[in-house]
């Protein structure tokens, strides 16, 4: 440190010891604010499957088709999943679904696994029709508190960032068997679907 | 460890390895219920949907099977089939949550067992579309079996989705151990392995006569 360093010292000190005396609270920790309505929305998105699969199956089948329809359902799908939820946020309560949720399921299960050649415009419609119908759920869910619109900011946000890994990760593939094992997966949501569908029936 | 030609002084460390496991095999063996698992009888997630499928050897048996089929037969069938058994499996099993009956199950399992291993033992080599009916229809008893016995719960996602990839798994294993069949040996090994499941077969058989 040179002289005219070192003269600076005090001043740079008195400036830090001004920020110190009128530091806020910082209201980053989790005990007063939980994660905060952004992150809460994009837990929310990570951790409820009846959202997670369905986005994640649409944008392994979107990947599949090829990177169009992967930018397609990455810009569709949150956009039409934003407009659900803010037409969900008036509605105060929505009777459950567990035939719907199941038909996306298999609906979404059985293309994957059926490697269906779709065009571009029903990747579109797809992606619109999931995102405004969950984003419509998670709008009633969120009811109308003053951070609701930051919850689904966040979950937006999860579905915009699992939509673009999945969707990149599947077009990069080349290898035949690992395009099939996506494909497998598809049956395997394809076959969940079939079992909600009958746990749907039954508790009906 | 004490070596020959030397006197039979104890050593320490094997007296204290022994102590040792003399006070843990009583701690183990006593060793009570844990309770921290989903309540008994209740589908209530993951879990209980992922161990419903590899509680029973007679199914544990079939799916393995259907994986060691497949990869015998080589591509296509060594996806075709694991991709078509937890589809239709999972149509069985919707039939018997909805109450639709299906009569002679246990034969059927039974019978699952004893013509996929030997299809396996014989390295028998059908049509595609054959292979997949067979293995379709027999993945009907087995799902319906399971949509029948599953009990009462709260998240059925989770549990369908549990049970839906530990059946996945199951095949996965049988395609793991199925890649043996590019060593001769290995197609041996296949072949035993497919009479030991027929075997098993023809015991579930017995038991569901009996």
């Amino acid at each position: 440190m040179n002289k005219a360093d070192s003269s600076r010292v005090p001043l740079y000190a008195f400036v830090i010891f001004c920020f110190s005396m009128c530091a806020v609270q910082a209201d980053a920790h989790l005990n007063t604010t939980g994660m905060g309505p952004l992150y809460d929305g994009l837990l929310h998105f990570l951790l409820s499957p009846d959202d997670f699969i369905p986005v994640l199956a649409l944008a392994l089948l979107a990947g599949l088709r090829g990177a169009a329809h992967g930018r397609r359902a990455l810009f569709v799908m949150p956009a039409g999943w934003l407009g659900g939820g803010l037409a969900g946020l008036s509605v105060s309560t929505t009777p459950p679904h567990p035939f719907v949720a199941a038909g996306w399921f298999l609906l979404l299960g059985i293309l994957l696994a059926a490697d269906t050649k779709l065009s571009l415009r029903l990747t579109t419609g797809i992606a619109v029709l999931l995102g405004l119908y969950h984003g419509y759920l998670n709008g009633v869910g969120l009811g109308t508190s003053t951070s609701s619109a930051v919850v689904l900011l966040g979950l937006v946000f999860g579905i915009f960032v699992m939509t673009a890994l999945a969707s990149a990760f599947v077009v990069r593939l080349r290898a035949e068997w690992a395009r099939i094992a996506v494909r497998v997966a598809g049956s395997w949501i394809a076959a969940s679907g079939l079992l909600m569908l009958g746990w749907a029936i039954r508790s009906r | 460890m004490i070596s020959r030609g030397r006197s039979a002084a104890p050593n320490p460390l094997r007296r204290g390895w022994a102590r040792s496991v003399s006070m843990l095999l009583p701690i183990l063996l006593w060793a009570p219920a844990a309770f921290a698992h989903p309540l008994k009888g209740e589908a209530t997630g993951f879990i209980t949907g992922f161990r419903h499928p590899i509680s029973g050897p007679d199914h544990v048996l079939a799916m393995v099977a259907v994986g060691l089929w497949g990869a015998q037969l080589g591509a296509p069938a060594i996806w075709l089939l694991p991709v078509a058994f937890p589809l239709v499996m999972a149509f069985g099993g919707m039939l018997g949550l909805m109450g639709v009956p299906i009569p002679g199950i246990e034969y059927g399992i039974a019978a699952s067992a004893i013509l996929l291993g030997a299809a396996v033992m014989l390295e028998v080599r059908p049509p595609l579309a054959i292979a997949a009916l067979l293995v379709g229809f027999f993945a009907i008893f087995h799902g319906h079996a399971h949509g029948a016995e599953l009990p009462p719960g709260q998240s059925a996602m989770l549990y369908s989705i549990g049970f839906v990839i530990a059946t996945g798994c199951l095949h996965a294993v049988g395609i793991g151990i199925g890649t043996v069949h590019r060593w001769s040996w290995g197609q041996k090994f296949l072949r035993a392995a497919g009479a030991m499941v027929a075997l098993g077969g023809v015991f579930f058989m017995y038991k569901a006569v009996a």
